[in-house]
Formats: structure tokens, C-alpha cells, sequence
């Protein structure tokens, strides 16, 4: 049974990663492609109805990968995670139940209208279209993000007779103050990266010196959402998530910090390599006191370090844990610095001018990815070394019936699955940048 | 309160099995009823902006199967593995042949992409098939409650039982001719000029063979199962709904007949919903029934949540489900009329 768990680990991990890597730039285009048609209904300009047909159609290829992969999701639940199904279902089959009900059939009945259903409807229709795209992805964005917290904090539940979990307090369970925390970074993060793939696209664009009347749009809707939101996700949510995790999640924040030794004036590590048998950080580059301060407010806050828990309490990958955390951050203030001058130079219209910074930008569309995932690798490992944060051990959440060979034959059937539709799916994006808006534009009009 | 949410996950399957029915059923007879790019363009227009709607109330039905029963999802599901794999992988490679098929401009891109989803819809229509007959049949459930099936086995229906034998297989095979049937009934009614032509004829062929194969099963399933039967006498719902299945049935020869296409889908519809609450009825309250001893059979009462748990996704879903409804109505407005073949580089 213990080595069926490392491939049940693995294929979750590998599969909703790779999932999504889709839906993280959906969300946040969805609100992007809802700016551009409102400006295209507010200004009249028929050039933003132009630019948000290209957005769209990218959209509609990242969607419909999304879709595909995230079949699989609510499956393995069952199929491989069935101690968790059976221990947690009468709890979390709520969100994801409603996820089904409230998000998905909103999005999925509207999403052909979105894509091709233009000319289908009157500009008013086709904005409305938008908007149920944009509300149906962000709510099933909810959905599993408060599915998520009840994992990392349970809120709301009570231990049924049978020793398995039940509802106990339903808006307690949906209104969980992690989830609310955690959805607003989270959400923030895919306005970020939807932001920076606007603005490559776009820089790309006048770098080549094509489509520069539409580039122009990208790079001023792009800079302009990416700021805010990129400034947000640092503070206040990531700030917020990261005292959530302090409070909640002690053992944790030291595991994410590489932190063994307790005590006040706990510095933040910048750059080392956690040497976890010698319990000790190596090369470590620190900020002295600043880890008390963000965590508890105070510069002489005690800061508890692994020493301080039992070791069966610890996350069970401190290394990988350590430099998720410290890439997300890392990433999170390089994004911020890039889009904040970018904004600067856009509102100041110099951005055109600054090829440098074009360069930057298109070249830094990777980044929000790398950040996100490791993101959630850092709250997903920081979770071990349970599935239900205090309440249910990982170990015990793997289906009893499936052994190794099982599991790791569909892992290798979705690595195989997978690349190939990684592929197509780079085929298509390319051969739509390449076509670019402007003749999307020139077609509409003859048909 | 049990009853009820055995009722609606049975009403959320059924829906599924009719609405991605027609897409899947479409898929299955696509390569037969459209030969030209500009007709397997039409078939596509036909199902395309549904077609990603329908496949929801799957994922719905496993959601109200989660909520309600998550002890039958944990076992159910794990148990299933292999086949549930896949059926994912074969609905992943046909949801991305709907969408991506026209999007390039090339005979071989498509003709790979046609030949994907055809086959990935007949393949699914036979694998749902073949996990009705598994849950008719039974699991073999251990002491612990759990269970593991083969893919298969000896294929005798016997213990050791596996996902495929030789009535699974017969219920899979009356399933793929219910849903190419199905579908074709949907394209006779929903395309126009060869499509549809092609599609009446195949339709009322098909139809012939699925009440035969009808027979068929239900014939089988007195043997594999005669605890249905014995419940049949006392539930006078099924034998309501087996007699809407038989109008449902004669609604399609005559829809078809007439030229009444939407009458024939609409019979057809019936047809494959009333088999399924017929069924349902008479299974209840088994959810999970063992091959090994009766005693480890799962029951919806057994494998319930809480009744305040229930109650309170009751109150969620009564204000969802009439959402979902109203979205269906607004796309199938939206998109009345005969679908037609959109231009070069738009739709499906």
C-alpha cells in the first residue's frame, strides 16, 4: 500500500498541475475579455470588438484543454483518493457538487455562444455572453478553492457516528475564512498571469512590427489590470495568506522558511538550501526580524521552528516545500516590479518607445505560471503530512483497492495522453498568434 | 430524504444518458450519415454548442452522487478503475476532436480528428452500456466492503466477475445501438438536405436493432439478476415507466414515418429515460449489489450522508437545478433551426 500512495501522490499532482495550467489563464482573460467588450459597447470602437475576437479565440483553445483535463479531477477523487471520498465526502461533496450545478452548466451553455455565437447576437448579447463566462469560471473557481481550504483548515464539520465527517454548519463550511483568503490570491494570480500573456502577445506584436494599432490595446488593458492585480497579490492576500498559515499551519511556515531553531527575531531567508538531516540551513542570505514581523506583527514575535513539533507533524517534503515557497515569492515581486514599470512607462506612453522593456515582457509570460504552481505546491505540500489539515493523514486518504501497478499504469497513460496534447495544443496557440487580430477582424467583416 | 436523492442522482443520470446521448450517438453515426467536409461540418454545428453542456449533467450526477452517497463513490469509483480511466481518456480525446477539428484547414488534420471522434463515441456508448450491466450484475464486495474489478475475466458472468463479459458486453452493445440511434433521430431532426436523409434511414434501422437488443438484455438480466423482476411486481412506477419506454419507441416510427422528426427525438428521449427509471426503480434501495455474498450488498440507506447533510443540499439544488434548466432552454433558443455548416475558419 505505501508505494501505490507515491504514485497516487504523483498522479494527482501531475494531473491537476497540468490542468491547471489552463483554467489559471481562463479566470483572469475571462475578466479581461469582459474590459475589452465593454469597451467596445461603451466607446463604440469597433477596433476593441476586434481585439477581444482574437482574445476570445485564444480563450476558446485554452478552455476547451481545460475542460478535458478537469474531467479527470472530480473523477480521482474516487478513484484514487476513495479513504478521502469516504472520510470527507458528506462535506466537500457539497462544493464540488455545487461547482457542477451553479458553475459549470452556466459556463459550458455559454460558451459557444461566446466563441461563435457572435453575429448570433446583438452586441449586448454577445457582452452578456462574456460576463457568464466570466462569472461561471470565477464561481467554479470558489467552489474548489473553498473545497481546498476544508482541506487545509476545516471549518464547519462535526465527526459523524461512524467516525466519517458531516456537515455540520453549512455557511461556516462555504464562508471558511481561509477559503476567502485564499480565493482572492488565487484569483488575483490568474488576473496576473492573463495580464502578462496580454501584454507578451502585444509586445511581441510591436517588437515585429505588426498589428501595432491592436498591440497597443493589449499592452494598455494588460498593464493597466496586471498592475493592480499584480500589486494585490502580494498585499494584502499574500501577506493575509501567508499570517493565515503562521497561525493555523505553524509547522509550515518553518518548513516553507527551512526554520529549525524557535525564538524572536526570526529573519527571512532570501536564498540557502534547507539541509534537513543536519536540521540547519545552508548558505543561508537573511533579513533579520522580518519573518517575525510578517507573520505576527512584532519583530520580537517567537517564530516556532521544526524542532519545536514532533517530526510526525512535519510536512514531508521540507526541500521541495522550501523552494516552492521561495520561487512563488521571489516571482510574485519580480512580476510586480516588471508590471509597475510597464504601467509607467504605458500611462507616461513611452512603453512603445522602450524596447528593452518590450522584450521583458514578451519574454516574461512564463513567469505568472511558474509563480502560481508553486504556489499551490507550496500550499499543497505545506499541507502534508495530512489531506484533512489535523483530521485525516494522507497515508490513510488513498484508495485501499488500487495497488501500484494499477496506479502507475494510468500515471504513465496520462504523462503519454498529456504530451501529446501539449503539442497540439502549442500548434494551434502558435498558428493563431501568427495569424493575429487583424485579419480575424478583415473575415468578420466580409462574412 | 434518502429516497429523494436516490431519485435525483437517478433523474441527473438520466438526463445525462439523454443529453449527451444525442452528441454521443451523433458521434457514433458521423462517419456513416456525413461524407463531405461541408456535411461532417454540419453534423458538428449540430451537437457543438451542446455538446460540452450535456457532459456536465455527468459531472453533475457524480457531484449528487458525492454528496449524498460518497460511501458508493469511494467504492464504486475505486473499484471501477480501470474502466473509469478509460472512459475519461476517451472522453478527453473527443471533446478535443469536437473542438479542435475545424480549426485547421487541412483534409488530413480532419480526417484524423473524424476518425478519433467516431470511434471515442462508439467506444463510450458501449463502455456506459457495459457499466449498467455491471451494476446490475454486481461487484464482488470484500468483507471490508471494498472491491476491485478486472477488466475481465472468464467473461461467464460468474464469480470471479469482471467489467466485461458476455452480459455486460450485451448491455453494451444495446446501449451503442440506443445512443447511434438516438443521435441519428437528433441529426434527422436537427440537419437538413443528405445529413438528414442519411440520418432517417439509419435512424429507423437502428431503432429496429436497439428494441431487439432491448429484448435481448432484458431477457439476460432475469438471469444475471432476478432480484429486478421480483421488485417489478411491486412497483407500479416501473411498469409506468416501461409503458412510456414502449410509447416511446412507437413515437419514433411514427415521428420517422410522418416526417414528425422532433416527435421521433422526443419519443426517443422517453425511450432512454423511462429504460433508465424503470431500472432505477426496481434496483432500489441496492446501490452497490455483491456477487459474493448478499449480505455485503450496499444500500442507499447505508451508504447515505446525514439527513441533515441531505436536507441542506436539497436546499442548494432546488435553487441550481432550474438555473441549469434555464441555461439549457436559452442555448437551445439560441440555436434553433437546422444547423448548417458555418463559413471557413468559425464554428465547429
Amino acid at each position: 500500500m505505501r508505494d501505490a500512495l507515491l504514485w497516487h501522490r504523483l498522479q494527482f499532482a501531475f494531473t491537476v498541475i497540468y490542468h491547471y495550467l489552463f483554467p489559471n489563464l481562463t479566470m483572469g482573460l475571462a475578466l479581461l475579455i469582459v474590459v475589452m467588450k465593454a469597451m467596445a459597447l461603451k466607446s463604440g470602437d469597433e477596433r476593441w470588438n476586434g481585439v477581444a475576437r482574437f482574445w476570445i479565440r485564444i480563450f476558446g483553445i485554452n478552455f476547451a484543454v481545460g475542460v478535458v483535463t478537469g474531467i479527470p479531477m472530480e473523477f480521482q477523487f474516487g478513484t484514487n483518493w476513495a479513504g478521502f471520498s469516504r472520510y470527507a465526502g458528506s462535506v466537500v461533496g457539497h462544493t464540488l457538487a455545487m461547482e457542477g450545478l451553479f458553475a459549470f452548466f452556466l459556463e459550458s451553455s455559454f460558451l459557444s455562444l461566446l466563441v461563435w455565437g457572435e453575429r448570433r447576437l446583438n452586441p449586448v448579447g454577445h457582452f452578456i455572453a462574456a460576463v457568464a463566462l466570466f462569472v461561471g469560471s470565477w464561481l467554479s473557481g470558489y467552489f474548489i478553492v473553498a473545497t481546498n481550504a476544508f482541506m487545509q483548515h476545516p471549518t464547519g464539520y462535526a465527526i459523524g457516528a461512524d467516525g466519517s465527517l458531516r456537515l455540520a454548519d453549512f455557511w461556516a463550511f462555504v464562508l471558511n475564512r481561509w477559503a476567502l483568503m485564499e480565493y482572492a490570491h488565487n484569483m488575483l494570480s490568474s488576473v496576473v498571469t492573463a495580464a502578462f500573456v496580454v501584454c507578451a502577445v502585444g509586445a511581441y506584436y510591436l517588437l515585429r512590427g505588426r498589428h501595432s494599432e491592436a498591440a497597443g490595446r493589449f499592452l494598455s488593458v494588460g498593464t493597466t489590470v496586471g498592475v493592480i492585480a499584480a500589486v494585490l497579490v502580494v498585499f494584502p492576500t499574500g501577506d493575509r495568506q501567508a499570517k493565515l498559515v503562521a497561525r493555523y499551519q505553524t509547522p509550515s511556515l518553518a518548513a516553507m522558511e527551512g526554520r529549525f531553531e524557535s525564538g524572536p527575531m526570526a529573519p527571512i531567508v532570501l536564498i540557502g538550501q534547507p539541509n534537513v538531516s543536519a536540521r540547519r540551513l545552508d548558505n543561508p542570505i537573511r533579513i533579520p526580524g522580518m519573518l517575525s514581523f510578517l507573520a505576527y506583527g512584532t519583530f520580537h514575535s517567537d517564530v516556532k521552528g521544526l524542532l519545536a513539533f514532533s517530526p510526525d507533524t512535519w510536512p514531508d517534503n521540507i526541500e521541495l516545500l522550501y523552494y516552492s515557497f521561495h520561487i512563488m515569492a521571489g516571482l510574485g515581486t519580480i512580476m510586480m516590479a516588471i508590471m509597475v514599470l510597464a504601467a509607467i512607462l504605458k500611462w507616461t506612453g513611452r512603453l512603445a518607445r522602450s524596447r528593452w522593456l518590450l522584450w521583458v515582457l514578451m519574454l516574461a509570460f512564463p513567469l505568472p505560471y511558474i509563480a502560481v504552481t508553486a504556489g499551490w505546491l507550496t500550499a499543497e505540500l505545506g499541507r502534508q503530512p495530512w489531506v484533512v489539515y489535523g483530521l485525516q493523514r494522507t497515508a490513510d486518504a488513498a484508495s485501499p483497492s488500487v495497488h501500484a501497478g494499477t496506479a502507475l499504469f494510468t500515471l504513465i497513460g496520462f504523462c503519454g495522453l498529456y504530451f501529446v496534447i501539449g503539442v497540439l495544443f502549442l500548434f494551434m496557440i502558435g498558428r493563431e498568434i501568427a495569424h493575429g487580430p487583424v485579419e480575424i477582424v478583415a473575415e468578420v467583416a466580409r462574412g | 430524504v434518502v429516497k429523494l436523492w436516490y431519485g435525483v442522482t437517478s433523474v441527473m443520470l438520466a438526463a445525462y444518458v439523454v443529453m449527451d446521448g444525442f452528441d454521443l450517438g451523433a458521434g457514433a453515426v458521423h462517419c456513416l450519415v456525413a461524407r463531405t467536409n461541408e456535411e461532417r461540418r454540419q453534423t458538428l454545428a449540430a451537437i457543438g454548442p451542446f455538446w460540452d453542456g450535456n457532459e456536465v449533467w455527468l459531472l453533475a450526477s457524480g457531484g449528487a452522487l458525492f454528496v449524498a452517497f460518497p460511501k458508493v463513490l469511494a467504492v464504486g469509483v475505486s473499484g471501477f478503475y480501470f474502466a473509469i480511466f478509460l472512459v475519461l481518456w476517451t472522453l478527453i480525446l473527443r471533446g478535443l476532436a469536437i473542438e479542435f477539428r475545424s480549426h485547421v484547414n487541412d483534409a488530413l488534420w480532419r480526417a484524423a480528428w473524424d476518425f478519433i471522434f467516431s470511434l471515442a463515441s462508439t467506444l463510450l456508448a458501449v463502455f456506459f452500456g457495459a457499466a449498467l450491466g455491471n451494476l446490475i450484475r454486481g461487484v464482488p464486495l470484500d468483507q471490508n466492503g471494498w472491491f476491485a474489478l478486472p477488466l475481465f475475466t472468464d467473461f461467464s458472468g460468474r464469480n470471479p466477475v469482471g467489467i466485461l463479459d458476455w452480459y455486460t458486453v450485451l448491455v453494451g452493445l444495446f446501449a451503442w445501438a440506443a445512443l447511434a440511434a438516438h443521435g441519428a433521430v437528433f441529426l434527422t431532426w436537427k440537419t437538413n438536405g443528405a445529413v438528414s436523409a442519411r440520418s432517417h434511414a439509419l435512424g429507423s434501422r437502428l431503432y429496429f436493432v436497439t428494441a431487439i437488443l432491448w429484448v435481448a438484455a432484458t431477457l439476460a438480466t432475469i438471469k444475471v439478476n432476478p432480484e429486478i423482476f421480483q421488485a417489478l411486481t411491486r412497483r407500479p412506477l416501473a411498469w409506468f415507466c416501461l409503458l412510456v419506454a414502449v410509447l416511446g419507441v412507437v413515437q419514433v416510427f411514427f415521428g420517422l414515418a410522418r416526417g414528425a422528426h422532433l416527435r421521433a427525438f422526443v419519443g426517443s428521449s422517453c425511450f432512454l429515460a423511462a429504460v433508465l427509471a424503470a431500472t432505477a426503480t426496481c434496483f432500489f434501495p441496492t446501490m452497490l449489489r455483491a456477487t459474493t455474498d448478499p449480505a455485503l450488498t450496499v444500500t442507499a440507506y447505508a451508504a447515505a450522508s446525514d439527513p441533515q447533510g441531505l436536507r441542506t443540499a436539497l436546499d442548494w439544488w432546488v435553487v441550481g437545478f432550474p438555473l441549469a434548466i434555464l441555461y439549457f432552454v436559452i442555448n437551445f433558443r439560441l440555436h434553433r433551426g437546422k444547423a448548417t455548416a458555418a463559413a471557413e475558419g468559425h464554428g465547429y
